[in-house]
């Protein structure tokens, strides 16, 4: 759209600005209120500058927690945190390649059959199987796990249906080369598919992993154990966890703690992600 | 180096479709084969079966002394070069070279050897370390058939190889192409849908039609006597002018010396002239539709009353006839070919 309507330009950044508007000033906000003392936060008024208590404040959330109110130190949670959304993406990311793999160049029984399950399991999403998730999960001792954590939300529908349809894309001659060339099916996946996916895979790592770490009820409900609190859970516990009124200040720096990890693997990701689709070419 | 050897080969598919039925064909050790005919007519599946990418659901195929019906394409001692030339677009030339050798655990100073000389044949040396999606359309075909070249395959099989190129680099490859050939001297078996490539660069040709053999012979063989009617519109460029014998019987110009069951009389469109030949000729008079000037040599195209073919001539130069004139044809009998419409075969 190259264009001389200055108008026409003037309103679109205008709507553009407001939106950024609308979704960075919560976020500055919390930003603020991290720095601030105590009750600042409770006179009713927000101040819109930064104070002067960042240090204090996130020193306190990173090193002692909220002892007195049942919360761990948020290190381990960040920590915590990592590894459930690692475990999460890493293996949705590797189940749903294989599956993928078979789906499209394996020709076995109740192919098209199986395909539609892996489909229709889109439609449950964790909270409307999470009774019996739950009994499973405890039933198999995994409660306070990272197993526990991770593997009833591993199996990915979306992956598997985007993998496929990658899959689908690769010329039916590239399989044929590799067959002349002596590479059997596994070793045409290891050698072939996989670097061709990689943008894809990034992608894929992008969303899961944020899926992952923005977990919420499920870790909620298979951990009691403060070794095994998510970040994401641990902001809910130090909103309702003493009796006192909360600590704004601290939640406010939790939450920031919290939101840098998905940022750096956005902003990661995001370089390996244009890198890929600048280099590869079907 | 090997001789192919298809047994009545056939190839149905699942759903019941017929793609080759009943192809018998013996390839000599360094030969150079080409399959040609229409889409569709069952010439890429035969390559593929060979290559062993399709299974073979009747007869036997021998490489060298192997019956290789049941064996995985790697282990048909094969190379193929392919119609988008399926160059692994994450690897660098070399390995695109190399992949197929590494997998057959080919020791590494004997992979660079045979990457350095394929290469330097097919002069791809200065680009060994660029991926696929940096060299033009001739370099990538070069790289395929570089790929070919490393394995020092039993036989080459070429699926329409230079159907993506441009009209120029593709008379330069074909040249080249035959010259590597010849100088190998692998066993080739090469699928094309071009007639032109068919006729230059085969040893044999074998015209396909319908998941049939129509013919087998040299080029010129093919050209000078086709034994059906469909190789005869098939190969030869302009196709031939077939015209029936009811109408030349009308108009008195049936000549008398043709076989019996004759009803169908083909002439190509060089050995049609528009002054008498020195020999006995047939005569045929026709208006002028268009004249179509192509360089070195002009195409007329005459239409006969009461029939609807226009048929065309090919004459050196640019002749001196307007569209619209009545001009007269003279065909020498001895290049007249005569064929059964019901049978579509030569009756002579």
């Amino acid at each position: 759209m190259v264009e001389n309507d200055r108008f026409g330009s003037l309103l679109a950044h205008l709507i553009l600005i407001l939106g950024v508007a609308a979704v960075v000033f919560p976020v500055y906000v919390a930003v603020i209120a991290s720095t601030h003392a105590p009750g600042t936060f409770l006179q009713g008024v927000m101040p819109l500058l930064p104070g002067s208590h960042a240090i204090e404040n996130y020193r306190t959330v990173i090193f002692e927690g909220r002892a007195q109110a049942g919360a761990p130190p948020i290190g381990l949670m960040l920590w915590n945190s990592f590894v459930m959304a690692m475990m999460v993406a890493v293996g949705k990311i590797a189940i749903s390649l294989l599956s993928a793999f078979a789906i499209v160049y394996f020709r076995f029984r109740f192919r098209i059959f199986f395909f539609w399950v892996i489909f229709l399991t889109l439609m449950l999403p964790v909270e409307v199987r999470i009774v019996p998730t739950y009994a499973v999960v405890a039933n198999l001792g995994l409660l306070n796990s990272y197993a526990g954590l991770s593997i009833p939300l591993i199996a990915s529908a979306t992956a598997t249906f985007l993998f496929r349809q990658f899959f689908m894309t690769v010329p039916e001659e590239m399989l044929e080369a590799a067959r002349v060339d002596g590479a059997g099916p596994m070793k045409f996946f290891k050698d072939i598919l996989l670097p061709l996916s990689i943008t894809n895979i990034a992608a894929m790592f992008v969303i899961m992993f944020i899926y992952g770490w923005n977990q919420y009820l499920w870790p909620l409900l298979v951990t009691n154990d403060e070794r095994y609190y998510t970040v994401v859970m641990g902001i809910q516990r130090m909103v309702t966890g003493a009796d006192s009124e909360p600590l704004w200040h601290l939640v406010m720096a939790t939450v920031v703690l919290a939101a840098l990890p998905p940022i750096l693997v956005i902003l990661f990701m995001q370089r390996l992600f244009v890198k890929g689709l600048v280099e590869t070419e079907k | 180096m090997a001789r192919i050897v298809m047994d009545d080969l056939h190839k149905v598919y699942p759903g019941g479709v017929k793609a080759v039925t009943g192809i018998s064909l013996d390839i000599a050790d360094g030969e150079m084969i080409v399959l040609v005919g229409p889409s569709g007519c069952g010439k890429s599946t035969l390559l593929r079966m060979v290559a062993g990418l399709e299974t073979i659901t009747g007869g036997t195929l021998k490489i060298g002394d192997r019956v290789v019906n049941q064996l995985e394409p790697a282990d048909r001692d094969i190379a193929m070069v392919f119609q988008n030339y399926a160059l692994y677009p994450h690897m660098t030339v070399y390995n695109n070279l190399a992949y197929g050798l590494r997998n057959k655990g080919v020791p590494k100073a004997e992979i660079e050897r045979r990457v350095q000389e394929a290469a330097g044949m097919l002069q791809i040396a200065d680009y060994l370390d660029r991926k696929p999606r940096a060299l033009s359309g001739g370099q990538r075909q070069r790289v395929a058939m570089g790929r070919a070249l490393v394995r020092e395959p039993a036989a080459f099989l070429f699926d329409e190889p230079l159907s993506n190129l441009d009209a120029k680099l593709r008379v330069q490859m074909r040249v080249e192409i035959r010259q590597l050939q010849k100088r190998l001297g692998t066993t080739s078996l090469y699928v094309t849908h071009d007639q032109l490539e068919a006729l230059t660069l085969a040893d044999r040709l074998v015209v396909l039609n319908a998941g049939q053999i129509e013919q087998v012979g040299t080029p010129m063989e093919l050209y000078r006597r086709p034994a059906t009617v469909f190789v005869a519109g098939f190969i030869g460029s302009p196709a031939m002018n077939m015209i029936d014998m009811a109408y030349l019987r009308d108009r008195g110009a049936a000549p008398s010396a043709l076989p019996g069951g004759t009803d169908l009389v083909g002439i190509r469109p060089d050995d049609l002239s528009l002054t008498p030949p020195p020999g006995p000729a047939m005569v045929l008079q026709g208006r002028v539709a268009l004249l179509e000037p192509a360089g070195a040599e002009s195409h007329i195209y005459v239409t006969l009353d009461a029939n609807a073919q226009p048929i065309t001539v090919r004459v050196p130069g640019l002749p001196e006839v307007t569209e619209g004139a009545v001009v007269t044809l003279h065909a020498p009998l001895e290049a007249l070919h005569p064929f059964n419409s019901a049978s579509g075969k030569r009756t002579d």
